[in-house]
């Protein structure tokens, strides 16, 4: 192909959709906002004013003031090197498990896709159990197989999310498939796991990437609400659910133990929600998510 | 429609097995010796264990297991509790009505509010009641149950002191857990509500409607309404679900003896039988929600009726 220059700036779907996301304030604000989360969370040993185990009996349960900004809880930590710590265990946790998600996800549902048949018979049916479990039900039955702890809350969140991946990028593959540059790409010779990857894949692409926008936060509450329960992460590793859930006790007395790790769980949901949000809309406004 | 309902029962069939077969492998799946964990001692002698084995009958092959399991489910029999000892269908029977009247009380809430917000969003669009609206809907997404609760009972018990902090026979006791359960739905029952409003109000039976002088409110709620609320019930059924896994949280916080609050119990004292016992329940309400959800179906839009 030697044709001329093309005259015009070329366009495509992401070109299109990112400057369409650009003009999104809310999304652009969400996403930023995220970014300076996940930053936070890189250099928290930087940013920490305290150590966030350090035990200072002394200190136990000041309100917030000029020394501890955001207070400190009964064992006398700071509460906002606390959060800052508590930040890398919700970002870990929303990135873990929608990649656990997405991973299995896409290739349970490109194999149900591509294949059909009975390959798609088995595969519908693991999704119908899966879904047989509502909401947090499905990791609790995982975590009560793999015993409380952080990485099972992760593998347990992640695969509670993948039947919306295995759903979504099975109807774009079967629809796909039907299409004649896939029919072309087997004419030319092209094994199955090239035409699934190089052909298939790229094409189920945009809603997959927003179901992982829209996921992160899910993840996050999830993981968050394990860890409230005792079922997640184990003290006294800083994190957001396991401290309202010890805040709990002092809800008379010491409000800023329950509410400050509430408003940094809402702030990174409400982020990525806006950016998800934003996201759907620019790469494709008639998608359904 | 008889064969509708026909084929929407039979497919509920392999996911009620499937799923039981889930919870039952639920044992062999736990690392360790399914004999231990069964009795929950991890020191007992390999004479004790192996006459705890033929005694279970966990000697024999799986299938029959399985089978013997689902005989004894079918029949009421969930097995005994590792920390009661009193039968795990007992232990949910007692239970049950807590979360159910919980569930419940939460889903009415939600869809009172979550039609309410939707609606009024829909026909004032892009106006500021529209936004205003939609951004509760946003927060209403946004924040975890768990942290609404105790904000709740910060301000409603501890300062104010209207209403109690933890569980409490009668309607008082049943508001605080109720409205922090019913959020998280009522918005995206309002997010879904609405955009299925808008989608309905432009086509061109109601601009017809309109037309003809029809008065607004009869052209709402009499020709829009009925089609925009199709997608919002399945989404209720779905939420239903998710009410009573929500549960788990709003009873652990509320103190509140139900099931959500029994499982998560049983998980941290490694009670199998009744971890088992408490999931079987649920995934079976929840299949079930959804299966009669399916079957409303025919019931409010005539076009899968006579399909």
């Amino acid at each position: 192909m030697t044709a001329a220059p093309p005259a015009r700036r070329p366009r495509g779907l992401w070109s299109d959709a990112a400057a369409r996301l650009v003009q999104n304030r809310g999304a652009a604000a969400g996403g930023l906002v995220f970014l300076l989360i996940v930053a936070v969370a890189a250099a928290a040993p930087r940013l920490a004013p305290d150590n966030p185990i350090g035990l200072n009996v002394s200190e136990s349960l000041e309100p917030p003031g000029a020394h501890h900004w955001l207070g400190t809880d009964q064992f006398g930590r700071d509460i906002l090197s606390r959060i800052i710590y508590g930040a890398r265990v919700s970002v870990a946790m929303g990135f873990v498990a929608v990649a656990i998600s997405v991973a299995g996800g896409s290739i349970l549902g490109l194999l149900s896709g591509y294949y059909g048949g009975n390959v798609d018979m088995a595969i519908m049916r693991v999704v119908d159990v899966m879904l047989a479990f509502p909401g947090i039900l499905l990791a609790l039955v995982i975590i009560a197989v793999l015993g409380p702890n952080l990485g099972s809350a992760m593998v347990a969140v992640g695969i509670s999310g993948m039947p919306v991946f295995i759903r979504v990028v099975r109807g774009s593959a079967l629809a796909v498939r039907e299409l004649q540059y896939v029919e072309a790409a087997r004419v030319a010779g092209c094994g199955d796991v090239r035409i699934i990857f190089r052909h298939v894949l790229p094409n189920v692409l945009a809603p997959v990437i927003v179901l992982v926008t829209l996921g992160i936060p899910g993840a996050i509450i999830s993981g968050a609400a394990l860890s409230f329960l005792g079922l997640g992460i184990r003290p006294p590793t800083p994190d957001w659910g396991a401290m309202l859930s010890e805040g709990r006790s002092f809800m008379s007395t010491a409000w800023w133990l329950s509410t400050f790790p509430g408003l940094a769980i809402v702030t990174i949901v409400l982020a990525i929600n806006l950016f998800g949000d934003g996201l759907r809309d620019a790469l494709d406004p008639r998608l359904k998510l | 429609m008889l064969t509708y309902i026909r084929r929407r029962v039979l497919l509920a069939v392999p996911t009620v097995v499937l799923t039981s077969m889930v919870v039952f492998l639920m044992l062999f799946l736990i690392p360790g010796d399914p004999a231990s964990i069964y009795i929950g001692e991890q020191t007992a002698t390999p004479e004790r264990l192996a006459q705890i084995r033929h005694v279970m009958g966990l000697d024999r092959p799986i299938y029959v297991q399985y089978a013997d399991f689902a005989w004894h489910a079918l029949h009421g029999d969930l097995g005994r509790s590792l920390q009661t000892s009193r039968p795990v269908a007992v232990e949910i029977g007692t239970r049950f009505p807590n979360t159910l009247e919980l569930a419940a009380a939460a889903m009415v809430i939600a869809v009172a509010l979550g039609f309410g917000l939707g609606l009024v969003s829909a026909l004032h669009r892009s106006t500021a009641v529209d936004t205003l609206s939609m951004v509760v809907a946003l927060f209403g997404v946004s924040v975890p149950v768990f942290w609404l609760a105790l904000l709740l009972i910060m301000l409603f018990s501890l300062r104010l002191g209207w209403l109690p902090a933890t569980s409490e026979p009668g309607l008082r006791g049943l508001v605080l857990p109720a409205v922090s359960l019913a959020l998280l739905s009522a918005a995206t029952l309002a997010r879904l509500m609405r955009s299925s409003m808008l989608e309905v109000l432009r086509l061109d039976y109601l601009t017809t409607a309109r037309a003809k002088g029809l008065r607004g409110a009869i052209v709402v709620f009499r020709h829009a309404l009925p089609n925009a609320v199709i997608p919002v019930i399945t989404a209720m059924g779905l939420q239903f679900g998710g009410l009573l896994s929500g549960a788990v949280l709003t009873e652990t916080i509320f103190a509140r003896p139900g099931l959500g609050k029994l499982v998560v119990d049983s998980i941290q004292n490694k009670d199998l039988p009744t971890v088992q016992g408490v999931i079987l329940v649920l995934a079976l309400i929840y299949v079930a929600m959804n299966l009669l959800v399916d079957l409303s179906y025919a019931f409010i839009d005539p076009r899968i009726r006579f399909e």
